[in-house]
C-alpha cells in the first residue's frame, strides 16, 4: 500500500472515530458512577439533530454544538431520574431513551432533511505539529473538534485517577454505601456524571452533523452509540484506553469506505457490517481478557443505590 | 418553625406487590403518554385532539384499520413473545429484529427454492426454515454470553445490523427479481407458499400461531420444570445455580426459542403480507417487542393484549403521516409510554407516605 493511501486512511480512522469517543467518554463517566445508560445512540442523534437545526438557525456551529450537548443532557436527565430517583431497571431505561431518542429525532429533523449544513468544522492544520512528517497529517490536520477530544482525553484520566472528586467518582460505582458512610452524596454525583455523560454523547451526535457528514440523516449515527458502549467494555472504563479504541473502530469503518473507493469487488453490503461483526468479535476477545485480569467494570454498575438497605 | 414537625414523603417498601396497581400501571402510563404526546404537538404547532382522531379513525374506525390493527400486531406478539421469554431470565435480546429478518429469509429461501412443491408441504417447512433461521440468529449472541459472559445487549444487537444488511445484500443482488424494475425485492413467491387468510382481509394465519405460541409459552412458563428453571433462574441467578440448574444451557434454550418466535414473524410477514422477500419487511417490530414485553410485564396472555394496542399505534401513525407528521412520532410515543411505565412501577414495590422528619416509622 502506498503511502498517500495509509495516512489518507488513519487520518479518516481518527475522523470517524471521534464521534465513537465522545459518547464513550461520556459512557465513562455515568458507568463509573454506576448507571449503565443504554440510551447513547438515543442522545447521539438528539445531540445531531438539534446541533444542525441550532447552527441552521444560527450559522454558528459553536453554538449547535452548545444546544447538541444541552440537548445530550436533558434526555440523560430523564435516565438519571428515572434510575436513581425511581430505581427503574437501568437496561430497560436506557433501551427507552434510545427508542425516544430516535423517534425525538426523526420528528424534529424531518424538515432538516437534504439541506448542507450552514458553518461546519472545518480540518484546521496546526502549526508547526501538522508538518511533522505521517503523524502531522493524521493527528493534526482535524477540526477543532478532534483537538478537543485530544485535551479531553488526559483532563478526564488525570481528573479520575489523581484528584479527590475523580476518587469520589470512582467510590460512587464502587461501592455506594461505603461512598455514602464517607459523606459522599451518592445521589448528586450520579445525577452529575449521568448529566454529563448525555452532554459529551450529544457532542458525540453533533459531530455526526457538523463535522463528519455534514449534514442530517435519521438515524444517521447507525448504531454508533451502541458501539460506542461496546468501546467502553474494551477500554476497561479508562479514557485513554477508549481513545485508542475509537481509532481501531474508526480505521475499520475507514476501511470499508476505501476498499470501495479503490473498486473492489466485494459488495458494499459486506463492507458495511464490517464494523458491527469487529465490534462483536472485539467484546468477545475484551470480556475474556477481562475477566483474567479480574476487571468486570465498577462493583455496583447498574445496580440503584437504596440507603434502607445498607 | 420547629424541624421536627417537618413532613417528608418517603417511600416505603410493600410486603407484597399491590394487585390492582400492577393492573392500573401500564392503563395510566399508556395515558400518561399520549397526555405527554398532546403536550409535545402542540408545542410543536399541531392540534393534538385532531392527530389522535385522526390515529384513532386510522385503526380503528372501519373494517380495514381494525382488521389492519390485528395484522400489525401478529408480528408484533411473535416477537413481543420471544423478547418477554428471554427477558424473563433477564437475558437482554435486544436482536428481536435481526432474528425476524433472518427468519424472513430462510423462509424465503424455502419459498423460492422448491416452487413446485404442495402447500401443505411448502408452509410446514417454511414455518420450521423461518423459526430456525431466527433461532440461530438468537443462539450466536447466547454462546459467547453463557460460555464467556459476553454482554448479549451489545452482540445481540450489533446482529441486527448485519441481518439487515444480509438481506438487502440479496434483495439488491442476487435474489433481486430481474421483472422488478430494478426496485429491492424478489420475485413473488408461488401462490402454494401464502398463507391463508380469514375474512377477506389480510388477516393470515400467522395470528393462530401467534396465539398458540402465547398459550403454549404461559403453559411452559407456570406449569414445567424448564418454566420453573427460568423463573428462577430470572429471580436469582445465585439460587439457580445453587439448586444444581445448569444456566448455560438454559441462555442456549432460551435464546434458541426467543430468536425462533421471532424468526416466525418474519416468516409470516414474508408468506402472509409480502409474498416475497423485500427491502424493509419490518417498521421496527423487534424494537417495538422490547415495550411490549415490559409493558405487559414478561406475561404471555398480556402480549397478546398490549401487541394489539401497539399495533393500533402503528397504523394510527400511518394515518397521520398523510396528514404531514413524521412516521417517527410513533416510535416517540413508544418511548415515552416505557418511560412512564417504567417511572410508575415503583408504585406496585413501594408506597408514598408521609413521615415526619427525625421519626422512624415503625414496622
Amino acid at each position: 500500500m502506498d503511502q498517500m493511501l495509509l495516512i489518507s486512511i488513519l487520518a479518516a480512522a481518527v475522523t470517524s472515530g471521534t464521534p465513537i469517543l465522545y459518547a464513550a467518554l461520556g459512557e465513562i463517566l455515568a458507568e463509573r458512577s454506576g448507571v449503565l445508560n443504554l440510551g447513547l445512540e438515543g442522545m447521539m442523534l438528539v445531540g445531531a439533530v438539534s446541533g444542525f437545526m441550532a447552527a441552521v438557525k444560527t450559522s454558528n456551529p459553536w453554538l449547535g454544538l452548545m444546544v447538541a450537548a444541552l440537548a445530550g443532557g436533558v434526555l440523560a436527565l430523564i435516565h438519571a431520574f428515572l434510575t436513581i430517583n425511581l430505581r427503574a431497571n437501568q437496561v430497560v431505561s436506557g433501551l427507552a431513551l434510545t427508542i425516544f431518542g430516535t423517534g425525538l429525532s426523526g420528528f424534529l429533523g424531518k424538515p432538516l432533511i437534504g439541506i448542507p449544513a450552514p458553518q461546519t468544522f472545518k480540518p484546521v492544520t496546526i502549526p508547526l505539529l501538522g508538518k511533522i512528517p505521517l503523524l502531522g497529517p493524521i493527528l493534526f490536520q482535524q477540526d477543532y473538534l478532534v483537538y478537543l477530544s485530544y485535551l479531553l482525553v488526559p483532563i478526564l484520566w488525570f481528573y479520575l485517577y489523581r484528584t479527590r472528586p475523580g476518587l469520589h467518582l470512582r467510590a460512587v460505582g464502587e461501592n455506594p454505601a461505603a461512598a455514602d458512610a464517607m459523606g459522599v452524596g451518592v445521589f448528586s454525583l450520579r445525577y452529575l456524571y449521568v448529566a454529563v455523560g448525555g452532554m459529551l454523547a450529544g457532542i458525540g451526535g453533533a459531530y455526526l452533523s457538523l463535522a463528519y457528514a455534514p449534514t442530517w440523516l435519521e438515524n444517521m449515527t447507525a448504531g454508533r452509540g451502541w458501539i460506542a458502549i461496546a468501546l467502553v467494555i474494551f477500554s476497561m472504563w479508562d479514557p485513554v484506553r477508549a481513545l485508542l479504541g475509537s481509532y481501531l473502530f474508526g480505521g475499520v469503518d475507514a476501511l470499508g469506505f476505501r476498499i470501495q473507493a479503490v473498486g473492489a469487488m466485494i459488495p458494499s453490503f459486506f463492507l458495511n457490517m464490517l464494523p458491527y461483526i469487529f465490534t462483536i468479535l472485539v467484546l468477545i476477545l475484551a470480556t475474556r481478557e477481562g475477566s483474567r485480569r479480574g476487571a468486570a467494570g465498577p462493583g455496583a454498575l447498574g445496580l440503584p443505590y437504596d440507603r434502607e438497605e445498607r | 418553625m420547629n424541624k421536627q414537625s417537618q413532613l417528608t414523603l418517603t417511600l416505603e417498601k410493600r410486603l407484597a406487590p399491590s394487585r390492582w396497581i400492577s393492573f392500573l400501571v401500564p392503563t395510566i402510563s399508556v395515558a400518561m403518554a399520549l397526555l405527554f404526546g398532546a403536550i409535545f404537538l402542540l408545542m410543536t404547532g399541531h392540534d393534538p385532539l385532531k392527530v389522535y382522531e385522526i390515529m384513532a379513525e386510522g385503526a380503528f374506525g372501519s373494517k380495514y384499520g381494525l382488521s389492519e390493527t390485528v395484522v400489525k400486531s401478529i408480528p408484533l406478539m411473535l416477537t413481543g413473545l420471544g423478547v418477554s421469554i428471554a427477558f424473563k431470565m433477564l437475558l437482554w435480546n435486544i436482536g428481536a429484529e435481526g432474528q425476524l429478518y433472518m427468519g424472513a429469509f430462510a423462509a424465503s429461501w424455502v419459498a423460492l427454492s422448491f416452487p413446485d412443491a404442495s402447500p401443505g408441504f411448502l408452509l410446514s417447512a417454511m414455518f420450521l426454515a423461518g423459526f430456525l433461521g431466527g433461532a440461530l440468529w438468537g443462539l450466536l449472541p447466547a454462546l459467547p454470553r453463557a460460555f464467556l459472559g459476553v454482554n448479549e445487549v451489545i452482540t445481540s444487537l450489533m446482529l441486527n445490523y448485519v441481518a439487515i444488511l444480509w438481506v438487502d445484500y440479496l434483495v439488491y443482488g442476487p435474489w433481486k427479481d430481474p421483472k422488478g424494475f430494478n426496485f429491492p425485492l424478489t420475485a413473488p413467491f408461488t401462490p402454494s407458499a401464502d398463507l391463508p387468510t380469514f375474512f377477506g382481509t389480510r388477516i393470515h394465519l400467522g395470528l393462530v400461531v401467534a396465539l398458540a405460541a402465547a398459550a403454549i409459552l404461559n403453559v411452559v412458563l407456570w406449569r414445567t420444570r424448564w418454566g420453573y428453571e427460568i423463573r428462577v433462574i430470572g429471580e436469582s441467578p445465585a439460587a439457580a445455580r445453587y439448586a444444581g440448574m445448569n444456566i448455560a444451557r438454559n441462555i442456549l434454550l432460551v435464546m434458541f426459542l426467543s430468536g425462533g418466535l421471532a424468526g416466525l414473524a418474519g416468516m409470516t410477514e414474508v408468506a402472509g403480507i409480502t409474498h416475497r422477500l423485500q427491502h424493509g419487511i419490518s417498521p421496527g417490530y423487534g424494537y417495538s417487542a422490547i415495550i411490549i414485553a415490559w409493558l405487559s410485564k414478561l406475561s404471555p396472555g398480556a402480549v397478546v393484549l398490549v401487541s394489539f394496542l401497539l399495533g393500533a399505534l402503528l397504523v394510527g401513525g400511518y394515518s397521520i403521516q398523510s396528514s404531514g407528521l413524521p412516521a417517527a412520532t410513533v416510535s416517540m410515543l413508544q418511548g415515552a409510554i416505557l418511560f412512564f411505565v417504567l417511572g410508575s412501577e415503583i408504585l406496585t414495590k413501594y408506597r408514598l407516605v408521609l413521615v415526619r422528619r427525625g421519626e422512624r416509622r415503625a414496622n
